[in-house]
């Protein structure tokens, strides 16, 4: 158990590749900590760099509090899971758990009771003399979390290792890993590309790109108060719309006016923050949930409506996805799926202005 | 008359069936005559030596006996083979030989494949190659220069100068056939071993030779073959028949001048090729048990 702190990390690949550039990070003991991004972004190299796998270029990791930089991966204390799972061939699943734990001389009774409590956990007592080549994919990553799990590390650390699974084996691991938190509570960081993995495993999110850290924070957090334009459209699914705007002052409110001349009142309560932009070209972001159709007696406030044909009608079973265009962008509105709705049919659709963005588009920072 | 358009349809798919399981029969008929061919082929000399081996030296020099029957059969010169002369000291050579040039072979390559597999260092993957290189120099070429070596040494006709010797033909190409054994083992595995704890030394024991075990084995295979069958330098550097190993001392002791005494040498040519047969027999077991393990993964 274990806090992890990061500062002022940078690595650089031989040939001056800057995978990772200068992060600061701060886990705390038990904290379940997702790093998500794009491919490429670094989200490995930082993880290889708190286990020990990678030389840190510069900055300096602690690991319950001591400096590791120099440690070598075997006295981190940590336990990695990988994405191909990494499991010896030649060894039972047993084996392949007691592995960790006889290297480090544990007497036998005590290897096989921690063995057998991980089994219990992930439900894979049954498998424990098989080898892995007699397992499937989701049994495979379940021998993997067990292997960190009986060594009982300071932290887990966990490189996408639902991605070699299909859909619907990841949603039930992504259940599991959950529980397994819960039970050992152990400090974790996970990467995974995927943002719904992130949404629904993290205490906190941190979103990489290019390198750097775009936003750290609590799912709910990022969805509702991204600070980049890289988080609003990174985080939520379909991404948010991102529609090229104006800010005007029209009579007593402020409004964005959109290119095509709608004009969509700002809530009174974010007026005052966006009045020094007003006259200026900017991003106005909305996500699809927050563009619907017009309810009876609907309650929201700040809703502003526009007409719009969708050229693309997409029915989900719980929402329907209605595609349109405005200039060039293309937009994305989830509708309830008993709304009447065809391509090329003029609608009506709400925009509730209480979830709006508006982005600098200079700086890409959310206003 | 809707149902026999179907019934119709459905004798079309049938055949069209049968006619798949017909093309696999003749694939096999021609496998089978293949393989015939090949075993004929390659059991001829075998057993013409047995054939030979068990005829009495009258028999064998008379001119009008058939080559293929055996009137007489006698273990006469299997008997002298093994009671007089050298022939078993050879075999115990040969023996020695073989079984210290595996030996240090197999920890010699194993330990240079693995630092040149997976311990980046200044120079690696040109010594890599440099390792595999070596093996095209023909031995025909080395052996001048060698002489000089052993000579140098005070190893000249000395048994002990072919284990020095034999692992410059054993150890390139093995140390290269592990390599690629070793690479292909993923990069994540090693680290798996080194977060839970291994060293590197425990990493090769308790990792990779046990995952490169078909590799091993081919190498193994390979180390022995070389050293059992190696003729040109304990022809070069070995003169006294005590010294000498299996595949000199047959020649030497057994063709006197112009004289070959091919039932013995037929029987001791015979008995030498056992120990590469019951090798091979034992390892392939667990060379192709070991080969399917690998195929099997993902
Ligand atoms: N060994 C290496 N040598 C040089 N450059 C590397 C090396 N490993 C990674 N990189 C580079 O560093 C950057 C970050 O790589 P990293 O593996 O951390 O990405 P990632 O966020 O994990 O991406 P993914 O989601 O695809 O796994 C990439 O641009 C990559 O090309
Ligand atoms: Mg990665």
């Amino acid at each position: 158990m274990a806090q992890v702190t990061l500062r002022k990390i940078v690595k650089e690949y031989e040939g001056g590749v800057q995978a990772v550039k200068g992060i600061d990070l701060d886990i705390a003991d038990h904290e379940f900590v997702v790093l998500v991004g794009p491919s490429g972004c670094g989200k490995s190299t930082t993880l290889r760099m708190i286990a020990g796998l990678e030389e840190i270029t510069g900055g300096d990791i602690a690991i319950g509090g001591t400096v590791v930089n120099d440690i070598p991966p075997r006295d981190r204390d940590i336990a990695m899971v990988f994405q191909n799972y990494a499991l010896y061939p030649h060894m039972t699943v047993f084996e392949n758990m007691a592995f960790g734990l006889t290297l480090r001389k544990f007497p036998k009774e005590e290897i096989k009771r921690r063995v057998d409590n991980a089994a219990r956990i992930l439900d894979i007592a049954p498998l424990l003399e098989r080898k892995p080549k007699a397992l499937s994919g989701g049994q495979r990553q379940r021998v993997a979390m067990g292997r960190a799990i009986v060594r009982d590390p300071k932290v887990f650390l966990f490189d996408e290792p639902l991605s070699n699974l299909d859909a619907k084996l990841r949603v039930q691991m992504r259940t599991e890993i959950t529980k397994v938190h819960q039970t050992v509570k152990t400090t974790t960081v996970y990467v995974t590309h995927d943002q719904v993995e992130a949404m629904t495993l993290a205490d906190r999110v941190v979103v990489m790109n290019h390198g750097i850290i775009e936003q750290v924070g609590p799912p709910q957090e990022l969805y509702h108060h991204p600070a980049t334009k890289f988080v609003a459209g990174f985080i939520g699914s379909p991404a948010m719309n991102f529609i090229p705007a104006r800010l005007v002052n029209g009579g007593a409110a402020l409004n964005v006016e959109l290119a095509d001349g709608i004009r969509l009142p700002v809530p009174e309560d974010r007026a005052a923050r966006y009045a020094p932009h007003a006259g200026r070209d900017v991003l106005f972001g909305i996500r699809p949930e927050h563009l619907t159709e017009l309810r009876p007696n609907d309650h929201r406030q700040h809703l502003a409506t526009f007409q719009a044909a969708p050229e693309v009608v997409e029915p989900m079973g719980m929402e329907t996805l209605l595609h349109f265009w405005m200039q060039g962008n293309e937009i994305c509105a989830r509708v309830d799926p008993s709304t009447p709705a065809a391509p090329g049919v003029q609608q009506t659709l709400a925009a509730d202005m209480s979830q709006m963005h508006i982005i600098d588009p200079q700086t890409d920072k959310v206003l | 008359m809707s149902a026999t358009t179907a019934d119709t349809a459905a004798q079309g798919i049938y055949q069209k069936a049968g006619s798949l399981r017909g093309e696999r029969r003749r694939v096999l008929i021609w496998a089978y005559i293949a393989l015939a061919f090949f075993v004929v082929f390659f059991l001829f000399p075998p057993v013409y030596m047995l054939i030979t081996s068990l005829k009495s030296s009258a028999e064998i020099a008379d001119l009008n006996g058939n080559p293929w029957l055996v009137t007489d059969p006698t273990l006469q010169h299997y008997r002298e083979l093994l009671t007089e002369g050298n022939y078993l000291l050879h075999f115990r050579n040969s023996i020695i030989v073989t079984v210290a040039v595996v030996a240090i072979t197999m920890v010699i390559s194993i330990l240079a494949a693995f630092s040149l597999s997976r311990m980046r260092f200044w120079g690696s993957s040109v010594l890599a190659t440099g390792v595999f290189l070596t093996y095209l120099v023909p031995e025909t070429l080395l052996f001048i220069p060698l002489f000089q070596i052993i000579g140098g040494l005070g190893l000249y006709n000395n048994l002990w100068a072919m284990i020095l010797i034999y692992p410059t033909l054993t150890v390139p190409f093995c140390t290269w056939i592990m390599i690629g054994y070793f690479s292909s083992i993923p990069k994540e595995l090693d680290e798996a071993a080194l977060i839970d704890g291994a060293n590197h030394f425990q990493m090769l024991w308790k990792i990779f030779i046990p995952v490169a075990l078909p590799g091993i084995l081919a190498a193994t295979i390979f180390a022995f073959t070389v050293s059992w069958g190696q003729f040109l330098y304990p022809m070069a550097f070995l003169v006294s028949s005590e010294q000498m190993v299996l595949t000199t001392g047959i020649v030497s002791d057994l063709i006197r001048g112009d004289t070959f005494q091919w039932g013995k040498i037929m029987a001791g040519a015979l008995l030498a090729a056992l120990p590469p047969l019951l090798v091979y027999a034992f390892l392939m077991d667990y060379y192709i048990a070991g080969l399917t393990a690998g195929a099997t993964k993902g």
